[in-house]
């Protein structure tokens, strides 16, 4: 790894609150909020001055307990929700030098488009479940330019044997489908245009053992093969610690503790962290 | 002229209105500008949005032509133009080449239109990403980044299931690289004539409450991939039994006889100048 490699993706001072707040609350440090709640206006501080970065083929894991602003930050990520104030910078976006939340919705949408790709948690909100498996990967390729239905359809037809879904089927709805499986077309159209960043949030969660087992296996193995950055939100620290070289630890929306996912599972500092570690099954 | 009502139905401020949305329409190419449909005494989805055009529009020296679906004498065309011509006595007519306002359903005239010639199209569905999208304000947000994937992903999930793209009508449109538009159910035959036209063409939906329009030499492309290529209706080996043309667009009817099909053009006026013709020069 080189000294000057510049990160794929690097978010600064993430802020995401819900609400106006007011004079109780107003001052981030010195507010008084209850967990990151306030009571005289209700405003709920989601994300709280987030900062990372993501290395060229790392996979970097946020744990967290329910609420602690995770979805958030990852619909940040992606604009599905706008952000309060921050930075982020993409590597493949003018050289990694402008600061994306304050660009025009076409250039955030160029970015979705061209350079990530993401997996709900909720295949509803991932798929269009009422159009193919394959158009659903084609919407993807479409919006990144492509006009050709044959080279799609081979790209799509790909994608899918890889995800492991018989081909006879990528005609066929998502809606048709069982969990597993939606879970599995939704990677292979967040995959469709070889983006170079890829957000998983809570990929696994709700579906069975061994079809958890199948989504993680094919997440790392397409991980190794294409070598790309992934961020990965779970609250289920066995897929943190198989799949996350680096994981942050967030809490009432800040990231609390960070660091290799050994040391974090091995050697937790923050007592909450200590807490999830020792809960662990 | 009925005298109960102020001239073409409508009051001065509704016609200003209209007109208003009209112009924004005219000035933004195959955008859909919204504009406060007013009640008609005929049921919205059978023509308002057209017929509140032609009311806003209408002046006492124009010559008024309406169709509906390529013919002059259905119930819905007549009535249109009785309505019209009793509250503003303008002049009706069946010929394409001597109106002045054209008010259609589904078609475009076969007669090419000429740059004095206004034509106005009833739309049922102004939205075209409407089916992959259902929300007003999303569709709103796509169309002002200019994300028209959904457009192609619903022609591209038709020929995923029929090998084609399989829509009849309303192909969709991209007005001067900028809008896609709904051009109205007409046929796939008929997206040609909307681009470069000569004539003013103004769309608009009564229900939908949304008004649009293509200025005279106005760019319009049918949407289509680099390995599908957009293709009209074909009438190759038919021809119309009335005037024999083989080059229009036609309707394929079944004789309740003998149980034969024969095509027969689909815009009545047009075929029965046609018929004339020949018989006159037959009589040369």
């Amino acid at each position: 790894m080189s000294v000057l490699e510049v990160p794929v993706l690097s978010v600064k001072q993430l802020n995401k609150q819900y609400g106006n707040g007011c004079s109780t609350c107003n001052y981030m440090k010195l507010g008084k909020v209850t967990k990151n709640y306030c009571h005289e206006c209700g405003t709920v501080y989601a994300c709280r001055g987030v900062t990372f970065d993501l290395h060229h083929g790392e996979v970097l894991g946020i744990v967290g307990e329910s609420g602690s602003g995770k979805s958030t930050l990852m619909k940040s990520l992606y604009f599905d929700e706008e952000v309060t104030d921050g930075d982020m910078y993409v590597a493949g976006f003018e050289d990694g030098k402008k600061n994306l939340f304050m660009e025009s919705a076409q250039k955030k949408r160029f970015v979705r488009n061209h350079l990530m790709g993401k997996v709900y948690q909720n295949p509803i909100l991932g798929l269009k479940m009422n159009f193919s498996s394959i158009g659903n990967i084609a919407e993807k390729l479409i919006s990144a330019g492509n006009r050709h239905v044959g080279s799609m359809e081979t790209r799509g037809a790909e994608l899918l044997e890889a995800v492991n879904i018989p081909i006879h089927r990528m005609k066929e709805e998502p809606r048709n489908f069982s969990g597993g499986m939606q879970q599995r077309v939704q990677i292979a159209k967040a995959l469709s245009n070889n983006p170079p960043i890829l957000l998983l949030d809570e990929v696994t969660t709700g579906l069975d053992l061994s079809v958890q087992a199948s989504v993680l296996d094919l997440i790392k193995g397409l991980q190794r093969d294409l070598n790309i950055s992934i961020v990965l939100v779970s609250h289920d620290l066995g897929v943190i610690r198989m799949l996350a070289d680096r994981t942050l630890v967030m809490l009432e929306g800040k990231v609390i503790e960070q660091g290799l996912t050994d040391q974090i599972l091995e050697d937790p500092q923050h007592s909450y962290t200590q807490q999830l570690v020792h809960s662990l099954l | 002229m009925n005298k109960t009502y102020n001239f073409a139905f409508f009051d001065e401020g509704s016609k200003r209105e209209i007109r208003r949305a009209t112009l924004k329409a005219i000035a933004i190419p195959g955008y859909q500008v919204p504009f406060a449909s007013r009640e008609m005494p005929i049921g919205r989805g059978w023509g308002t949005g057209g017929l509140q055009l032609t009311l806003s529009l209408i002046g006492k020296d124009d010559v008024l032509k309406v169709i509906d679906q390529g013919s002059d004498e259905s119930v819905n065309a007549v009535n249109i133009k009785k309505l019209v011509s009793d509250t503003t006595g303008v002049r009706t007519t069946e010929s394409t080449a001597d109106a002045s306002l054209i008010q259609s359903r589904h078609r475009v005239p076969e007669v090419p239109l000429q740059r004095d010639q206004i034509l106005i199209l009833q739309v049922p569905l102004p939205e075209p990403l409407r089916n992959f999208e259902p929300s007003e304000q999303e569709t709103k947000k796509l169309h002002a980044e200019r994300e028209y994937s959904g457009a192609w992903l619903m022609l591209f999930e038709q020929i995923m299931k029929y090998g084609i793209m399989a829509t009849d009508a309303d192909h969709p449109v991209m007005v001067h690289d900028r809008y896609v538009m709904a051009p109205s159910p007409i046929p796939r035959f008929d997206n040609a004539k909307l681009d470069d036209s000569e004539a003013l063409i103004l769309l608009g939906a009564g229900r939908e409450k949304k008004v649009y329009a293509l200025p005279p030499y106005t760019n319009v492309s049918s949407l289509a991939f680099d390995d599908y290529a957009f293709e009209i209706e074909s009438f190759t080996n038919h021809a119309c039994i009335l005037c024999g043309s083989n080059d229009l667009f036609l309707d394929e009817l079944v004789d309740g006889e003998s149980g034969e099909t024969y095509f027969q053009c689909n815009d009545t006026s047009n075929c029965l100048e046609m018929v004339n013709q020949k018989q006159i020069s037959g009589v040369k």
